[in-house]
C-alpha cells in the first residue's frame, strides 16, 4: 500500500544539498550546501526573511524541485529522484490548494484513493482525522463554502490522513487573523506532538518557531547559519543575523569602539570577554528585556536621555540616546509600573547579558 | 462656529441616493435594454409580418396579422438545412481545435519559463491586432494553390487561426491565476501529470473554455468574407453569405421578411448557446477577482 511506515525508522536525512537556477544575469543559489536530519517526534522550524531559501528547500524536499547537487533521504530511501507523489510526504501549503471542485471528504481522500487504500478503510481514516479536527460536519461542503479557519484545518486534516513518513509545512498560519493563528498554533503543537513523524516548518515568524518547534534552523541568503534548540538560538545566537532576526523587540546592536581590554560605549567601559586578539572595533548586543533602570549598586551604567516611549501594553518600550555619543541608542523593555522622573534617565546592562560579535564577520565572539 | 445645516446632510444624501437607485438606475436600465433588443425585436416582428405591413406607409410596428410564410417559404425554397448545417459543422469543428490547440499552448506559455516568451506574446497580440480582411488577399491565394476551395477545411483552419490568439490569451490569463500550489498539492497527493490535467485542472478550466468557445464560435458562425470568397457551391454555404444572397435572388424588390426570418433563424441558435451557459460565463469573464 506504499502509505504505512515502518515504526522503527522515521528520520529525514538532507545531505549538502544545494540549488541553483541560471538566469540570464547570473546564476541563483537560493540554498547553498545544507546538510540537516529532523529525527523522529523532531519538529524543525526552517526560520528566515524572505528570499532566504527556506520554501524552496521545502520543495526540495518534498520533490517539487530537483536538487542541483545532494541527496535527500527519507527513513533511509535515498528519494533525490523519486516524484513527490512516491515520497510519501505530506504538505500544507500557505494558501492551502484545496481542489475547489472536490467536497472536503474528497480533499481529504484523494490520495488514500490514489494509493488504493479499500475505500472502508479510507472512509475511516478521514472519520478519525476529521472527529480530531472537527471537521465531522463540513465533510459534504465545498472548499469556497468554509471559512478560512476551517480551510486550514482541512488541509490539515488532508495531511494527516495520509499518516506521511514527514510532514511538510510551508507557512500554514500566515492567512490567519492574529487571534486565529495564536489558537491554532497551539492546536498544532498538540496535534503534532502526538504523532511521530518528523516535521519540517518553515514560517518567517519567530514567535512560531520558538513556540512550535524542538529544533530551529535560522537561515540567510541561502546558507544555515544555526540549526539548535529555540533556547540555544534566543540564548546565545550564532551571529549577529541570528541576533537581530530573533527577538523582539530587536536585541540592540551597538559598534563600538575598543580600547585597552574595554569596549567604550559613551562615556562607559565594559569589560570584553576573553579574546585572543582585541579588534579595533566590537559588535555588542544585549536583549532591550536585557537592559533596567539602574539601580545604586549597579557597575555599568549609561547615561542618556529618553526619545521615544513606545506602549506595548505589558511593557514599555524605551529608547536612549546615549550620553556623550549622538550616534549610539540603546532601547529597553520596562515593566509598564515602572515610571520614571525624568527624560535623563541611566541604565544598567550586566556584563554576562552581553553578546559579543565580530564587526566585519558578524561571529560570535568569546564564550559566556 | 457651529456648521449649518447644508443640502449634503446626511439626509438629504440618502434622499439622492434613493431616487437614483429608484428611478434613474432601473429607467437607464430599460432604456440600454430598449436599445440594445429594438432592432432584433424589429427583425423579429418583420419575419412575422405579411408583405403587405412589411412595405407600407406609415410603419406598422405592432402587427396585427401574423404569418409564418417567409420561414416556410425559406425552408421549401432553398436548402436552409444544409446552410444551417454548415454553418454549426464549420463553427463547431473550429472552435473545438481553436480550444484542442490553443488550451494546451496557454497553459505552456502560463507555466514554463520560456527563452522568447515575451516575443511570443507580443507576436500573439500583434496579429489579434490586424483587421483580418488584410490577410484575407493571402489566405484566398493558399487556398486556391491547396485547391481547398469548395472544402470545409478551408473555412476550418481560417477561423481557428484567426481565433487561436483569444484562445491563447484568455486561457493564460486564466492558468495564470491559477495558483502552482494546487498543481503541487496534486503532484504531492500522488497524481501523475495526466490525471493532474483531466482530474483538477480541466474541472476548473471548464468556465474559461466556455467563455473563449462561446466567443469563437459565435465569430466562426457570423464570419462573412472569409465564407463566400471560400465556398461556391450553393449546398456548402453557410447562413451569413445565404442570407446576404437573398436579397439579390428573390426578384426586384427587396425580400425583407425573408431577410428578417433568416436572421432570426441564424441568431437562435447563439441566443440559445449564451442562454444555457449564462452562469459559465459569468463565472468565466470575472475568475480570479474573488479569492477563491
Amino acid at each position: 500500500m506504499g502509505l504505512k511506515v515502518d515504526d522503527s525508522m522515521r528520520k529525514l536525512e538532507l545531505h549538502n544539498i544545494n540549488k541553483i537556477y541560471k538566469t540570464n544575469k547570473g546564476n541563483v543559489i537560493p540554498v547553498k550546501d545544507i546538510s540537516l536530519e529532523v529525527d523522529e517526534g523532531e519538529f524543525l522550524t526552517l526560520l528566515g526573511p524572505s528570499g532566504c531559501g527556506k520554501s524552496t528547500m521545502l520543495r526540495l524536499i518534498a520533490g517539487l524541485e530537483q536538487p542541483t547537487h545532494g541527496k535527500v533521504i527519507i527513513n533511509g530511501r535515498d528519494v533525490t529522484h523519486v516524484r513527490p507523489g512516491d515520497r510519501n510526504i505530506a504538505m500544507v501549503f500557505q494558501s492551502y490548494a484545496l481542489y475547489p471542485h472536490m467536497t472536503v471528504y474528497d480533499n481529504m481522500a484523494a490520495s488514500l484513493k490514489l494509493h488504493k487504500v479499500p475505500s472502508d478503510q479510507i472512509r475511516s481514516l478521514v472519520q478519525e482525522v476529521a472527529n480530531k479536527l472537527g471537521l465531522e460536519n463540513l465533510m459534504e461542503r465545498k472548499p469556497s463554502q468554509l471559512s478560512g479557519g476551517q480551510r486550514q484545518r482541512v488541509a490539515l486534516g488532508r495531511a494527516l490522513v495520509r499518516q506521511p513518513a514527514v510532514f511538510l509545512l510551508d507557512e500554514p498560519l500566515s492567512n490567519l487573523d492574529a487571534l486565529l493563528r495564536e489558537q491554532v498554533r497551539a492546536d498544532l503543537k498538540q496535534l503534532f506532538v502526538a504523532q511521530k513523524a518528523p516535521v519540517v516548518y518553515v514560517t518567517h515568524d519567530q514567535t512560531e518557531a520558538m513556540t512550535l518547534s524542538t529544533k530551529i534552523a535560522v537561515l540567510c541568503d541561502g546558507k544555515l547559519q544555526q540549526l539548535d534548540t529555540p533556547q540555544g538560538i534566543y540564548n546565545q545566537p550564532a551571529n549577529q543575523f541570528v541576533a537581530s532576526f530573533v527577538g523582539s523587540p530587536q536585541m540592540n546592536l551597538l559598534t563600538l569602539h575598543c580600547q585597552g581590554n574595554y569596549a567604550l560605549l559613551g562615556q562607559v567601559k565594559i569589560p570584553l570577554p576573553n579574546l585572543p586578539q582585541v579588534p579595533p572595533q566590537i559588535v555588542l548586543g544585549i536583549r532591550p528585556e536585557d537592559v533596567a533602570l539602574a539601580q545604586p549598586e549597579d557597575k555599568h551604567r549609561i547615561e542618556g536621555r529618553i526619545y521615544l516611549v513606545e506602549n506595548l501594553g505589558m511593557h514599555n518600550l524605551i529608547s536612549v540616546r546615549v550620553k556623550g555619543s549622538d550616534s549610539l541608542s540603546i532601547r529597553a523593555l520596562l515593566p509598564n509600573n515602572l515610571t520614571w522622573e525624568t527624560e535623563e534617565v541611566t541604565l544598567a546592562i550586566s556584563p554576562q547579558l552581553i553578546h559579543w560579535f565580530d564587526s566585519e564577520t558578524w561571529v560570535r565572539l568569546g564564550s559566556l | 462656529m457651529t456648521s449649518l445645516p447644508n443640502s449634503s446632510s446626511p439626509q438629504a444624501k440618502t434622499k439622492q441616493i434613493n431616487i437614483i437607485k429608484l428611478i434613474i438606475l432601473p429607467l437607464g436600465i430599460i432604456l440600454l435594454v430598449i436599445f440594445c433588443l429594438a432592432p432584433l425585436l424589429w427583425q423579429f416582428l418583420t419575419s412575422l409580418k405579411v408583405n403587405q405591413d412589411i412595405s407600407s406607409l406609415p410603419n406598422i410596428y405592432f402587427p396585427t396579422r401574423y404569418t409564418l410564410d417567409h420561414y416556410i417559404n425559406l425552408f421549401t425554397s432553398r436548402p436552409l438545412v444544409h446552410y444551417i448545417f454548415n454553418s454549426a459543422f464549420v463553427s463547431i469543428a473550429s472552435t473545438l481545435l481553436c480550444l484542442g490547440i490553443g488550451t494546451p499552448a496557454a497553459y505552456a506559455l502560463a507555466r514554463l519559463t520560456l527563452r522568447g516568451e515575451k516575443i511570443i506574446l507580443a507576436g500573439i497580440i500583434i496579429i489579434s491586432l490586424f483587421p483580418f480582411i488584410l490577410i484575407f488577399l493571402g489566405l484566398l491565394e493558399l487556398i486556391q494553390i491547396l485547391k481547398l476551395g469548395n472544402n470545409y477545411i478551408s473555412l476550418i483552419i481560417s477561423y481557428t487561426a484567426i481565433n487561436i490568439p483569444l484562445t491563447l490569451l484568455v486561457m493564460r490569463s486564466f492558468f495564470k491565476q491559477l495558483p502552482r500550489e494546487l498543481e503541487d498539492a496534486a503532484k504531492i497527493d500522488g497524481y501523475s501529470t495526466w490525471q493532474m490535467l483531466i482530474q483538477i485542472l480541466l474541472p476548473l478550466t471548464v468556465p474559461a473554455l466556455v467563455t473563449t468557445g462561446i466567443l469563437t464560435f459565435i465569430f466562426a458562425w457570423n464570419e462573412f468574407i472569409l465564407s463566400l470568397t471560400f465556398i461556391s457551391q450553393e449546398s456548402m454555404k453557410t447562413l451569413p453569405v445565404a442570407a446576404a444572397q437573398l436579397s439579390g435572388s428573390l426578384g426586384k424588390e427587396i425580400p425583407y421578411g425573408a431577410i428578417a426570418a433568416m436572421t432570426v433563424i441564424g441568431t437562435f441558435p447563439l441566443v440559445v448557446l449564451v442562454m444555457f451557459f449564462q452562469g459559465k460565463i459569468v463565472q468565466g469573464l470575472t475568475s480570479g477577482a474573488v479569492k477563491g
